[in-house]
């Protein structure tokens, strides 16, 4: 792994989002709770819909676009909807925000 | 011969450590030295002290007799000075040198006091020894007191000045009581028992100087500029272990004296223990491990090898009567985490259990700590509960049964068990109504009012209906807010009134949330609920709502925006058309005229949001808020200014309503029409208020629409005046916003409530005005162009990416 620091904690609002500019797309950051932030995809499978604009619930967020609901813990879609999105490892740390490069590197490699 | 040891500090591991000691029997003679001017007592106590629940003389542990039954000689009141370790000798205060083969450091901590101006003021304690507490003692009953810190010290002195008629208030930095121990929840639980006390409680609050009368204090100021009088100020805002003497003789220190599992510091002959050590990297600041290292301690001086002092995990329990709560192991989120969560709102409680890998590994518990030793037991173990997680939040009582059935364990209540606490209404009671002929929730609450008052106890009643009744019994069909909840939108509302409930936190909790903080229904409602009724309490919570009113643009379907500035009542000129043209050049953004009378620049990318609205709020154009439930637009027509039928200004009153009332948050949204004759050119008769200008006034209609649903206008008044009609077209919309459920139009509002009842509300010249005052009271802190504020650099900030990295070097 490596770990690249990305910003502070604080530039997210509590239940909500950021994106990074990554070579693979978009990769949004939530964070659901004081010190929890996690790193998905920012692309709804559905119709693309840019999911760091969604409401952040609990573990969750809902797209804006038509309200698909995914898990950050494992980026499934929830209910009857089908999809996942992809989900990246980050952590808090001091109050910074890394996340692990290799990861994206990864995915994009694919 | 006995061999001399000398302890430093007579606190409480200090205590512990001589009665081990003396246990073991061991051959020493001992020199007891103390800063303060007495022996040791339990200090932990001193708040059952200052609360009057204990005397001082209670709470003493070692008394003379005991110190000379085992020949200790005490220098109480005698400082120790310096150590010279060479020597192995320590010279007291007095300059007395004394000699030692063993020397104990116990020197405790000391309290952490801010240097903030005026900090050095008398009247301003901390919270640490019987001096301090007599301090607070002192004051006479309807004297003021100030207590910054709202940790576990801070609140047992807040409660305990409050106990003594003292007005009390706490100032804490943090956004809850008692961060380090509680979550949220429990925190929100906490404060609301103080505050239901009489304890003014200040979270999230900064304190810039202490101000002063004569070397006395007199007030702490807030950084706002706020000041609160008081006569003492006690700062309970954290320890520091004492190292000072240790660190003078030139022992290993960190943040506290370093020692190891024998509590043997850096030198062979200097051991150290209680709260002024650090062992691992840790620091103590509860008896727990002290008593454990006393302990070790003892063993080790009695020559025992393998005596080593290991930490445990630490719980908290808060020492104010009539305030139940515990807290114990990590109970921070993170992922991998899962929360068990039980609330019961009627009787104030609230469990949280944290699991992590199958292991119970954090509890939280405000209301109900009767298991709390069990959930302890449980991880301090380590135990894996994945056979009792259904049922693990209920405690040991319910484990090794069947399944989680909520029938089951409602059926399995006795008689005398309290469903409505509000009502103090038992399940016999209600299966007594029910025998005697109801059939449904109004049926039982008509004859027992179980339910009838805050209605969190709903759900048990329904419960009790369905397990008596069997399959007799419907659930009802009304409507719950969404899947966190059983309650009604109208019932939350009403609750949100009637408690009162100020912040989302308050609705969660109070109102028994089923999630941990709602969901994307049900969020933008309660926050809707929330600043409508409480506009200066609360303040609007972006993360509640949806993209377009937090972005303040509308959303499209490929993710870029569109931007609509306002066009009072349809009228524009040369200069902001320029200015619009200029905008959809720079930007790249297609025009298009609206229905609304007005230009939708449509196409921006996000990132390009806060500069386009700089640009045309400088042009002097606002946000025409297309995208919220608010006002949206005033359609017009060109009236007597240029019409050879028109009755009235429309044009000008149109704009007068529009300068009103944009800005205000409605459950729905709000568009306005005003035609100046029956020809109707600006089509009112089809708007949430449409007003006809005639000969003899203004015929004002509500409730028309013109989307999914087509309604014409419903006639609410005739009003002769221009200002007679805005009066009354506010006092409606405020009516509107006070009642409706979240995402009604007026016309879906009014179908339930009846334009009858409206029209009466409205009719009464008080009420009317109040509700006028009351949406004035509210456009006073949300009337403002939400671009403006955001086309600031730092707002602007946030509309970019939080970082880039398509620049970074491949790996
Ligand atoms: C821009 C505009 C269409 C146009 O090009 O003219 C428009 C565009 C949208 N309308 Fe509309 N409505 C527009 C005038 C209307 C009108 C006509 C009017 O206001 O005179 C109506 C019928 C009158 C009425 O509201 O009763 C209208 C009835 C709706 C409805 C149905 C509302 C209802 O209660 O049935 C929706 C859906 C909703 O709000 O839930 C809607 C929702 C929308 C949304 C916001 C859909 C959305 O959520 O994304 C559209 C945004 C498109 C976009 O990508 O920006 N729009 N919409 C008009 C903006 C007017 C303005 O200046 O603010
Ligand atoms: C009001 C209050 C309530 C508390 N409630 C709880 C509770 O509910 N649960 C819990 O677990 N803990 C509680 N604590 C914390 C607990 O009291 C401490 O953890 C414990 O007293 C620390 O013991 P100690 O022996 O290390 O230090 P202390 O008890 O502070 O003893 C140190 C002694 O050393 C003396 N001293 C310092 N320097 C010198 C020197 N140079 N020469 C001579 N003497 C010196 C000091 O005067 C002091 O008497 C509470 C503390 C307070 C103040
Ligand atoms: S009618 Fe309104 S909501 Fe429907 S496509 Fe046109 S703009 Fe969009
Ligand atoms: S694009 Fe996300 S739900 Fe449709």
């Amino acid at each position: 792994m490596s770990w690249i620091d990305i910003g502070a904690l604080d530039d997210i609002p509590l239940r909500g989002a950021r994106i990074v500019k990554t070579r693979m797309g978009c990769v949004a950051l939530f964070r659901t709770d004081p010190e929890e932030v996690f790193a998905t995809s920012d692309r709804c499978p559905h119709r693309g819909g840019p999911l760091s604009e969604g409401i952040v619930h609990d573990r969750k967020v809902t797209c804006p676009l038509h309200n698909w609901v995914f898990s950050l813990e494992t980026g499934a879609a929830q209910g009857a909807d089908e999809g996942v999105i992809a989900t990246f490892p980050v952590r808090v740390e001091a109050g910074r925000i890394l996340i692990d490069a290799a990861a994206l590197g990864r995915r994009s490699a694919a | 011969m006995p061999k001399s040891l000398i302890v430093i500090g007579a606190g409480m591991a200090s205590g512990r450590l001589l009665e081990h000691l003396f246990e073991a029997g061991g051959d020493w003679q001992v020199t007891l030295f103390n800063a303060e001017p007495r022996g040791c007592y339990n200090r932990i106590m001193l708040s059952p002290v200052l609360s009057g629940e204990k005397t001082y003389d209670e709470i003493v542990t070692h008394d003379d007799a005991w110190y000379a039954a085992h020949g200790v000689t005490c220098r109480f009141g005698e400082k120790v000075a310096a150590i010279d370790r060479a020597a192995r000798t320590v010279t007291s205060e007095t300059g007395e040198v004394l000699a030692y083969d063993k020397l104990v450091i116990a020197t405790g901590s000391q309290p952490f006091i801010i240097p903030m101006p005026g900090h050095d003021l008398d009247g301003v304690i901390a919270y640490r020894d019987l001096d301090d507490t007599e301090r607070m003692m002192a004051l006479a009953p309807g004297a003021r007191a100030v207590v910054i810190g709202g940790g576990l010290l801070g609140l047992e002195a807040a409660a305990g000045l409050h106990a003594r008629g003292v007005d009390t208030t706490v100032v804490h930095l943090m956004g809850h009581l008692m961060e380090r121990q509680l979550d949220a929840a429990a925190g929100y639980l906490l404060r609301k028992e103080l505050v239901d006390r009489g304890i003014k409680v200040r979270c999230s609050t900064n304190s810039r100087q202490i101000l002063g009368q004569d070397g006395q204090v007199r007030a702490l100021q807030l950084e706002d500029g706020e000041e609160l009088p008081c006569d003492l100020l006690v700062m309970a805002v954290g320890i520091r272990p004492n190292v000072a003497l240790a660190a003078a003789a030139g022992l290993a220190v960190g943040r506290g004296i370093h020692v190891d599992d024998r509590l043997c510091t850096s030198d062979a002959d200097i051991f150290a223990l209680g709260e002024c050590v650090e062992h691992e990297g840790a620091l103590f600041g509860l008896v727990a491990p002290l008593y454990d290292q006393a302990k070790v301690l003892a063993a080790v001086l009695a020559g025992e090898d393998d005596a080593a002092f290991r930490q445990k995990e630490l719980s908290t329990k808060l020492k104010v009567t009539g305030c139940d709560l515990f807290s114990a192991g990590d109970f921070a989120e993170g992922p991998g985490r899962e929360d068990i969560v039980f609330r019961d709102p009627a009787r104030g409680v609230y469990k949280r259990l944290v699991l992590e890998k199958d292991r119970l590994i954090g509890a939280v518990m405000y209301g109900d700590t009767a298991d709390a030793n069990w959930f302890f037991g449980l991880i301090r173990e380590g135990r894996d509960v994945s056979d009792m997680r259904e049922m693990l939040i209920f405690g040991p009582a319910y484990q090794g049964g069947t399944g989680a059935d909520p029938l089951a364990a409602v059926a399995a209540l006795p008689a005398d068990a309290e469903i409505c606490g509000c009502n103090g209404v038992c399940k016999g009671r209600i299966e007594a109504a029910i025998a005697e002929g109801a059939v449904d929730l109004g049926g039982v609450r008509a004859v027992t009012k179980a339910s009838a008052s805050c209605g969190t106890c709903t759900g048990l009643v329904e419960q009790v209906l369905a397990a008596t009744l069997g399959d007799a019994f419907a659930l009802p069909v009304a409507q719950p807010v969404c899947g966190c909840t059983d309650l009604t939108h109208e019932d939350v509302r009403r609750l949100i009134k009637s408690h009162p409930l100020k912040s989302q936190e308050a609705v969660w909790q109070e109102l028994g949330w089923k999630t941990r903080n709602g969901c994307h229904v049900c969020r933008p409602a309660i926050n809707y609920y929330l600043l409508a009724d409480w506009p200066l309490d609360y303040r609007d919570d972006p993360q509640s709502r949806f993209v377009n009113e937090r972005n303040h643009a509308n959303i499209q379907k490929d993710g870029t925006y569109s931007v609509m500035p306002r066009m009072w009542g349809g009228m524009t000129n040369a200069a902001e058309l320029r200015a619009i043209a200029d905008a959809a050049d720079k930007y790249g953004a297609a025009i298009k005229v609206t229905g609304g009378q007005r230009i939708d620049l449509l196409g921006v990318r996000k990132q390009d949001l806060p500069a386009i609205w700089a640009d045309i709020n400088a042009a002097g154009m606002v946000s025409g808020h297309a995208y919220t439930k608010g006002l949206r637009t005033v359609k017009t027509c060109v009236g007597t200014d240029w019409c050879r039928f028109g009755t009235q200004d429309s044009t000008g009153l149109g704009i007068t309503l529009e300068k009103r009332l944009w800005g205000s948050w409605t459950p729905h949204k709000v568009k306005l029409g005003v035609s100046g004759c029956p020809r109707n050119c600006a089509e009112a008769t089809c708007k949430d208020v449409g007003v006809i200008c005639v000969d003899s006034g203004f015929q004002i209609g509500v409730s028309g629409a013109a989307g999914m649903d087509v309604k014409e206008v419903e006639r609410l008044h005739d009003a002769a005046t221009e200002d007679e009609t805005v009066e009354w077209i506010v006092a409606f919309l405020q009516l509107y916003r006070e009642h409706a459920k979240y995402l009604d139009r007026a016309y879906k509002w009014t179908a339930k409530v009846g334009l009858d009842w409206v029209r009466a509300q409205l009719a009464d010249d008080a009420t009317r005005q109040a509700l006028v005052a009351r949406f004035d009271l509210s456009q006073s802190i949300y009337q403002k162009d939400p671009w403006a504020e955001r086309a600031t650099p730092e707002a602007a900030r946030r509309f970019a990416p939080m970082a880039d990295l398509t620049l970074e070097a491949a790996e």
